[in-house]
């Protein structure tokens, strides 16, 4: 059990490296498309040093921040990033953000094995309760992952985002521990 | 004077002084009440020097407008609003507000502060969009969101625990075109 908490049949969530992995996040950063589906600030491409830059930033506080990158089994490639941060240790919650660089990567199924590991890592390997993740209103398919994986949007925040000259709305999901058990059995008969 | 930007009914806004200011300020974070309205971080007391050192700071994002609430007819610190994590390319930002002396809570200070913020977030800043979060038990502060004009579009279920039981935490918005009609 203890040795496949970051596995899946897919992927497998891992470390980042500084040097080779920045290059290719820098890339992904190149295609304005990248920006719109996952973040929130406008499209920007980053240089590998500016990517280094940035996550030495963000990784500072060792306990609220957990930082992984999605690697494909079969050749150790990294095709997405995943992070767990703003956790609050009273409460026992979490934001979730998941990332797939290359538009090739999209549509394989990875993101929502990546998904379920990470959730899987939260709720079992942290304990924590609840998971918060943003999504913008366009981002179907990230909504049905998260869906899927039992979240539930509870919060749209009207027309907070302004993207290709269309206000658009900002929808906050969550999942408690309940709500991922429940799935979870689901898929497993029995 | 009443006709500025800055200046509410019963309040003004001010720069915070961290030489003058840290003192109330440092008194208020010793305070469970408040931090129990204002923060899910748990209670942790600053002292004088370290809330000195966070007002001194710079903010070199360049996303955050905060401001003393002082009352009119004594200039006594009684608060502080804040607009932050403001994406510009979104004309998107946060509010928070407390008033951290005890004495003033209840008295419609509140209510006149975040009407002078929401002037300077549309009309100072032109923001599109002003956002906020609140506990479920903070009813004082629900009834003034919605006053002043805030819609609920949301509840984060159990997203924090306090006192033995879970608590929602609710999310409040309000727009431009939406202000301008309620404020007649």
């Amino acid at each position: 059990m203890i040795e496949t908490l970051l596995e899946g049949k897919l992927v497998y969530l891992g470390s980042f490296d500084p040097e080779g992995d920045a290059e290719v996040e820098s890339v992904w950063t190149h295609d304005p498309e990248y920006t719109h589906l996952f973040l929130m600030e406008p499209a920007r491409p980053l240089s590998p040093g500016q990517i280094r830059k940035k996550h030495q930033a963000e990784g500072k506080a060792d306990q609220e921040r957990f930082f992984f990158s999605i690697r494909k089994r079969e050749d150790n490639r990294m095709i997405g990033l995943v992070v767990l941060d703003w956790i609050n240790w009273p409460s026992g919650y979490g934001r979730l953000a998941l990332v797939i660089g290359d538009p090739r990567d999209r549509g394989h199924g990875y993101g929502s094995e990546a998904l379920q590991l990470l959730l899987k890592y939260a709720f079992t390997e942290l304990n924590l309760s609840r998971l918060t993740a943003f999504t913008f209103e366009y981002n179907l398919v990230g909504i049905h992952m998260l869906e899927k994986a039992g979240f539930l949007i509870e919060v749209r925040q009207r027309q907070a985002i302004n993207r290709r000259n269309q206000r658009w709305d900002l929808l906050v999901l969550g999942a408690l521990k309940e709500d991922w058990q429940n799935m979870v059995q689901g898929v497993q008969p029995g | 004077m009443s006709a500025s930007l800055l200046y509410g009914d019963h309040i003004r806004l001010a720069a915070i002084n961290a030489e003058r200011d840290a003192e109330a300020i440092a008194r208020w974070t010793h305070d469970s009440e408040y931090w129990r309205l204002l923060t899910s971080e748990p209670l942790r007391p600053q002292s004088q020097q370290r809330i000195k050192d966070d007002l001194e700071k710079e903010n070199p994002k360049n996303d955050a407008y905060v401001f003393g609430i002082h009352t009119i007819t004594d200039d006594r610190l009684i608060g502080f609003v804040a607009l932050d994590d403001i994406l510009w390319s979104h004309g998107h930002g946060w509010l928070g507000i407390g008033i951290g002396d005890p004495s003033a809570r209840g008295k419609g200070y509140g209510t006149d502060a975040m009407r002078v913020i929401l002037r300077y977030a549309f009309e100072e800043l032109n923001l599109y969009r002003v956002s906020l979060n609140v506990f479920e038990y903070n009813q004082r502060a629900l009834s003034v969101y919605l006053k002043v004009g805030f819609t609920e579009e949301g509840r984060m279920r159990n997203a924090i625990h306090r006192d033995g039981r879970w608590w929602d935490i609710v999310f409040f918005g309000i727009l431009k075109p939406e202000w301008e009609i309620n404020r007649g």
